[in-house]
């Protein structure tokens, strides 16, 4: 096996660590995008319990294969470009939404040992990277040439740029605990004696929930989904696609679920971290974790309506940024004090 | 203090947790989705679907070409021209509904003084090209052939009510 493997890395030469980075992406993507395809037909499935039906269950065994059937359908159907788009920028923007959605698992530590590249602004390149993703949803807004595409991308501009500053204040909470911005040092800082209760999600419970709930905002997420708005603006800033263009942005979306999902494992719940101390660590319970996180995004949006515009703009800035920052002044102060427990 | 427990209670999420106990109730309730084709769900005998024409047990057609269900159809979708018989009766020569007019509304089952044209249970039929849903008087008597049984028990499941 080492050697066929020493043979492999003769064979390619000097490109070797470039073939070799690539073999890593397509092992953390290919996963990653059956996980998407699995993703949205778990939803429907649990949005189907909740209001009572069965959800789809034609296709394969128990619906199986639905995902896999609604792929081929999107694959097949035509684009339709709008004769007022800006072609370039028409095609250009689910290529945008989805890049950073991808990219940003570059440095999410699966394991102690797994991740692809273990940088030590880990933090700040996903929150540089994951802020990119507005572009996808603004220039396919813009680009469409409709009024509806329009609306949804202003809508969806503004309430990212207002989610991303509560989201930010949440994760100095994070780094007032760990001291870094490597992910898996924050990780391994959240090891303790006790299991789940040193965790970040204890001392830092206002900023979990801000972070969870601006993780829906910032992923365009029921109830915070005015950016595609069925029951108002048709489809938001995607009406005009179809076909491929589409499915891209759809897929966008829910590995946008996923991501957000992940660093919430990770930031507050201990990412690989096992919530016994009798019971190895490792990558199942990130897993889990993950799972747990999709399954509330999915609840949520079986759960609440659509906010209205003007209210999620309220809640962005006069209760989440507040919150965090008074929370912040309480953990600075109590961490001075002896009487921090988390060490 | 009201204000301050309004406060609380938002700031607790007191409500979206109830809602979401809710709704993860729901999450394990009883499926009540009927699988179409599959499984269906019970019809009451006095069900309005595909028209009939019914015949007597001695084989002769019950209709009289009276012309109340053509008078009383508010669709107009039945047609009906008659002619005397050899041995005096009058008869229908053309009976035809189109069933692309037809509302379903039962008055024309309603005003038949010979229970002859009655609203079946069935409701899967389809036509493939235009006109295939006009119904003639040999495919309606065909119908009420076939299914006589049926047709005869859900008039005697409603007789006590008519």
């Amino acid at each position: 096996m080492m050697e066929l493997f020493a043979q492999i890395q003769e064979f390619f030469g000097p490109v070797w660590p470039l073939v070799w980075a690539m073999v890593k992406i397509v092992a953390i993507v290919l996963p990653m995008l059956i996980a998407v395809a699995y993703l949205t037909f778990v939803e429907r499935k649990v949005i189907g319990y909740m209001q009572v039906r069965l959800g789809p269950n034609r296709v394969g065994p128990k619906g199986l294969l639905q995902p896999i059937a609604d792929a081929l359908k999107l694959m097949t159907k035509e684009i339709v470009i709008p004769t007022g788009a800006n072609k370039v920028l028409f095609l250009m923007a689910p290529i945008l939404s989805i890049m950073p959605a991808l990219a940003a698992w570059a440095v999410i530590p699966f394991d102690p040992d797994l991740v692809l590249a273990n940088v030590d602004a880990g933090l700040l390149y996903v929150m540089a990277i994951t802020s990119m993703g507005v572009y996808g949803v603004i220039i396919a807004g813009w680009a469409s040439n409709s009024k509806y595409a329009f609306l949804g991308s202003m809508r969806s501009a503004a309430q990212i740029v207002s989610y991303e500053i509560a989201m930010g204040f949440a994760l100095v909470g994070v780094l007032m605990m760990a001291h870094t911005l490597n992910l898996g040092e924050i990780v391994r800082k959240q090891e303790g004696a006790w299991g789940l209760l040193s965790w970040n999600f204890v001392p830092l419970f206002p900023m979990f929930l801000v972070y969870l709930i601006s993780g829906v905002a910032e992923t365009n997420r029921s109830p915070f989904d005015v950016a595609e708005g069925e029951s108002e603006i048709v489809a938001g800033f995607h009406v005009e696609y179809s076909g491929m263009a589409f499915a891209v942005f759809f897929l966008a979306e829910y590995a946008n679920m996923i991501l957000i999902a992940t660093m919430t494992s990770i930031m507050f719940l201990g990412g690989w971290l096992s919530p016994v101390p009798f019971l190895p660590s490792g990558f199942p319970w990130l897993a889990a974790k993950v799972a747990f996180v999709l399954f509330l995004f999915l609840w949520f949006r079986a759960t609440f309506p659509r906010y209205r515009y003007d209210q999620i703009m309220r809640l962005g800035w006069k209760v989440f940024i507040p919150v965090t920052l008074v929370w912040l002044i309480v953990i600075g102060g109590w961490m001075q004090t002896p009487y921090w427990p988390w060490k | 203090m009201n204000r301050i427990r309004e406060f609380f209670r938002t700031f607790l999420l007191f409500e979206l947790v109830k809602g979401m106990a809710l709704t993860g109730r729901h999450l394990f309730h009883r499926k009540i989705t009927i699988q179409f084709p599959d499984e269906k769900t019970p019809q009451s005998p006095r069900f309005r679907g595909l028209h009939a024409l019914r015949r007597y047990p001695n084989g002769e057609e019950r209709c009289i070409a009276c012309k109340l269900c053509e008078a009383v159809c508010p669709a107009l979708a039945i047609t009906i021209e008659s002619e005397q018989r050899d041995d005096g009766t009058r008869r229908t020569t053309r009976y035809d509904i189109d069933l692309t007019k037809c509302i379903f509304c039962g008055f024309c089952e309603e005003s038949c003084p010979v229970d002859s044209i009655v609203e079946t249970r069935i409701f899967e039929y389809h036509g493939e090209r235009r006109g295939d849903l006009v119904y003639t008087k040999d495919m309606l008597l065909a119908i009420g052939d076939r299914y006589e049984q049926q047709i005869a028990q859900d008039r005697a499941a409603d007789a006590a009510f008519r």
